[in-house]
């Protein structure tokens, strides 16, 4: 054990042990929000959807926007964490626990809005009483509990080395409770050769499950729109638009909590200016992927015009929608994609800049994909209205807050940077049997006007161990 | 065909075989009688979707009925000659009580390059109805007779089928509904869905709970000018109130067309094209026009 890996421990423990006066108040402040919006969702269970802006013609807003956002924000975890394992590339290493973390939570907010949503929450258990599979809700359903329970599974497994590590380190510096939670959870892992041969054997596998579960995520959840006879929803390719545009978001989303738990947490050491560049050459390759998508979908339709494609795209171009799909282009695509692209913010603060339009220029983006198709004319009348009210912004605010919480509650348990994983770069020993860090020593020398960190992650043994 | 009333509510009354053997029982029914036997004779000239199984043939057509819907547009103006609201809306939101200004039956005021004609939307009561594809639990379903019901017990108020109906044909119980001592002894049915539940869908059944008594449906008697015809696919036959007619040979001599036909919804209601000429200038109630209310 050297010097670099105990202070790796001393930095991912420390969250563990210490609470921070800012990290308190964070809570409480994240806590007020949510409690806002639990009593705004309070309200709409007294008085019933009525308290929402939504009607007859356009009976889906805020709710729906927003669980596509967060389901969407949790394909960045497993495109993150298992397609980079797949393909062994090491810089991963230090960020995949927090984005499989993200993953979750935002799987559990998400999977919380079509409830919102529901005029009669209390019978949801029909659900799976009557369920038919005709239906795309249970396609939804289906997918995303798998994908829940997958990402889990995948979430824990490569945990339990390090929850052993919590379990034999933090002795009494953790409450009783979480000495227990980690001894139960560790699972009586002793690191013997035989349980990491059992363990890596795991990952691989889960490895391999959750990326067909990703992609069915997203794809089910696009097909919810696509299996009407909307205009503008009645299409081919909106499965993987939204698989694309649920990695393009979940990545930029990845970026903004790396960010944020660097400065909290001082990971500086490991979260280092080369991961946000590399993560944000990925996020600048699925920005490219859906201005294809979504310039496809618009063009296949502007083309041809056909009096409801054209009535749903001038509302879009110069409508009533217009401020909010010029916006996305602007501040979801076109500023994003310059600032990931060009030299001079090819840098953290460039990266996170563009992460944090990314996440606010996608959810607009879900907003003009779910509301101007149903708000559009279907018999001879005027465009319908949707104004949301003070309870759907509550409740859709709190549900950021709510994944802010979960989040933080998921780094306060357990390590944010997969100790076990590292400590095999750290100690300058050969990569773990998978690894072929070729992908990464190749990117890695690609991108020159990079500044190296002081350790390449992952780069190999020949250079692991030598920082500082 | 010179039948009157009486025969139009026998013709009605059989959809449930216990009132038809009361009708029967009552005897003078052999008009009717004779109208359902030539109707059967000419089965094969049905219109396309007629929906009917071999299953449906070999049961007592009393129990195997088709609804229908037929709009003659030549005979609609919007009740504009009245200067009253749309008087099939105002019937059907009577008869059901229905809340919170909705309109079941809508009547649209179209434009269609310099055409003006107003368009009465019912449910469509489509055989390939998008809103019972998508439907999560079951709660929308087609009844034997091809109406689309609702089961508000089941119903969890998704409203993927009000996103998925391209006719905007639902409606959805937002708030508390208010409270009627007229409906608070009604027996819920999914034909009659009184008292209404909070956070679910309701749409126009076609009236299948008058159906079932024997009645046409509140906006065909409510229409003033015998512009909307409730039919049944298995006797081919219509009625707007005023005359019965043989359904197919009215769908084929007016051109009879279904709204967004490309869809492949195959709906039940029908249009006979035209823009209200039939009446303008003349005072409703003349001619065919007929006044509603029952018996």
């Amino acid at each position: 054990m050297n010097a670099a890996y105990r202070r790796l421990e001393a930095a991912s423990f420390r969250p563990l042990t210490e609470h921070t006066r800012g990290f308190l108040a964070l809570v409480a402040g994240l806590f007020f929000v949510a409690g806002w919006g639990a009593y705004a969702w309070s309200l709409q269970l007294r008085h019933g959807l009525a308290v929402t802006g939504l009607n007859d013609l356009v009976p889906w807003g805020f709710y729906i926007t927003n669980f596509v956002m967060f389901i969407g924000i949790s394909h960045a975890g497993t495109f993150i964490s298992a397609v980079l394992r797949l393909t062994g590339v090491g810089w991963r290493k230090p960020v995949v626990r927090m984005a499989e973390f993200m993953t979750i939570a935002s799987l559990v907010v998400g999977a919380m809005m079509p409830l919102v949503d529901l005029g009669r929450p209390e019978r949801i258990l029909n659900v799976l009483r009557f369920g038919r599979l005709e239906s795309p809700i249970l396609w939804d359903l289906v997918s995303i509990t798998s994908y829940l329970v997958g990402s889990l599974i995948y979430l824990y497994l490569p945990l339990i080395p390090d929850i052993a590590r919590c379990r034999d380190a933090l002795g009494d510096r953790v409450p009783a409770w979480r000495r227990r939670l980690y001894t139960a959870l560790a699972a009586g892992w002793r690191n013997t050769p035989g349980q990491r041969e059992a363990l890596e054997r795991g990952i691989r596998t889960m490895c391999v499950i959750i990326i067909p579960v990703m992609i069915s995520v997203h794809t089910v959840v696009s097909w919810i729109f696509a299996m009407t006879l909307r205009t503008g929803w009645h299409s081919t390719i909106f499965g993987p638009y939204f698989v694309v545009g649920a990695i393009y978001s979940g990545i930029a989303a990845v970026i903004t909590g790396m960010a944020i738990f660097r400065r909290a947490y001082r990971l500086q050491e490991w979260f280092t200016d080369r991961h946000f560049v590399y993560l944000g050459n990925l996020l600048l390759a699925t920005g490219l992927f859906y201005f294809y998508f979504t310039f496809a979908e618009y063009l296949t339709i502007g083309y041809k015009l056909e009096p409801a494609d054209k009535a749903l795209l001038l509302e879009l171009m110069v409508g009533r929608y217009a401020w909010v799909f010029w916006f996305w282009w602007l501040a979801g695509w076109l500023v994003p994609v310059l600032l990931l692209a060009l030299p001079p913010t090819r840098n953290a603060w460039g990266v996170v800049t563009a992460s944090v339009l990314i996440n606010v220029g996608m959810w607009v983006k879900r907003y003009f994909i779910v509301v101007p198709s149903l708000a559009l004319p279907l018999m001879p009348y005027e465009w319908a209205l949707y104004r949301p009210t003070w309870v759907e912004f509550s409740i859709v605010i709190a549900a950021f807050a709510g994944f802010a919480l979960l989040l933080a509650g998921l780094a306060k348990l357990f390590p944010l940077i997969s100790l076990w994983e590292m400590e095999e770069d750290l100690a300058g020993e050969a990569p773990a049997r998978e690894e072929r860090p070729r992908v990464g020593r190749r990117a890695a020398r690609k991108s020159g006007r990079v500044t190296r960190p002081a350790v390449a992650w992952g780069d190999g043994g020949e250079e692991g161990g030598a920082n500082d | 065909m010179g039948l009157t009333r009486r025969d139009i509510l026998r013709w009605l009354a059989t959809a449930g075989a216990g009132t038809a053997a009361a009708a029967w029982a009552k005897g003078g029914a052999a008009g009717l009688l004779a109208l359902v036997r030539e109707a059967r004779a000419a089965a094969e000239g049905r219109p396309e979707g007629s929906a009917h199984s071999g299953e449906g043939m070999a049961r007592d057509a009393a129990e195997t009925r088709q609804w229908v819907m037929v709009v003659d547009l030549a005979r609609c103006e919007g009740c504009r000659t009245l200067d009253r609201p749309p008087q099939c809306t105002v019937a059907c939101t009577a008869e059901h009580h229905v809340p919170f200004d909705q309109e079941w039956i809508k009547v649209y005021e179209a434009d269609d390059h310099g055409h003006h004609y107003f368009l009465p939307t019912p449910c469509m009561q489509c055989e390939k109805a998008p809103c019972v594809d998508v439907c999560p639990v079951g709660a929308s379903y087609h009844a034997e007779n091809g109406i689309v019901l609702i089961d508000h017990q089941r119903c969890i108020g998704c409203r993927f089928c009000m996103a998925a109906c391209p006719y905007a044909a639902r409606h959805f119980i937002w708030g508390d509904p208010p409270e009627l001592p007229q409906t608070a002894l009604v027996k819920y049915s999914p034909e009659y869905p009184l008292p209404y539940r909070r956070g679910t869908v309701v749409k126009c059944m076609f009236c299948a709970h008058r159906a079932r008594e024997g009645r046409l449906p509140a906006c065909v008697e409510g229409c003033p000018m015998g512009a909307l015809y409730f039919g049944d696919y298995e006797t081919d036959l219509a009625s707007n109130g005023a005359e019965v007619v043989r359904l197919s040979r009215l769908l084929q001599e007016r051109h009879a067309y279904r709204l967004k036909e490309k869809l492949g919804t195959r709906p039940r209601a029908w249009y006979l094209p035209g823009h209200g000429e039939a009446f303008l200038g003349q005072t409703p109630g003349d001619g065919a026009g007929v006044q509603g209310g029952a018996g």
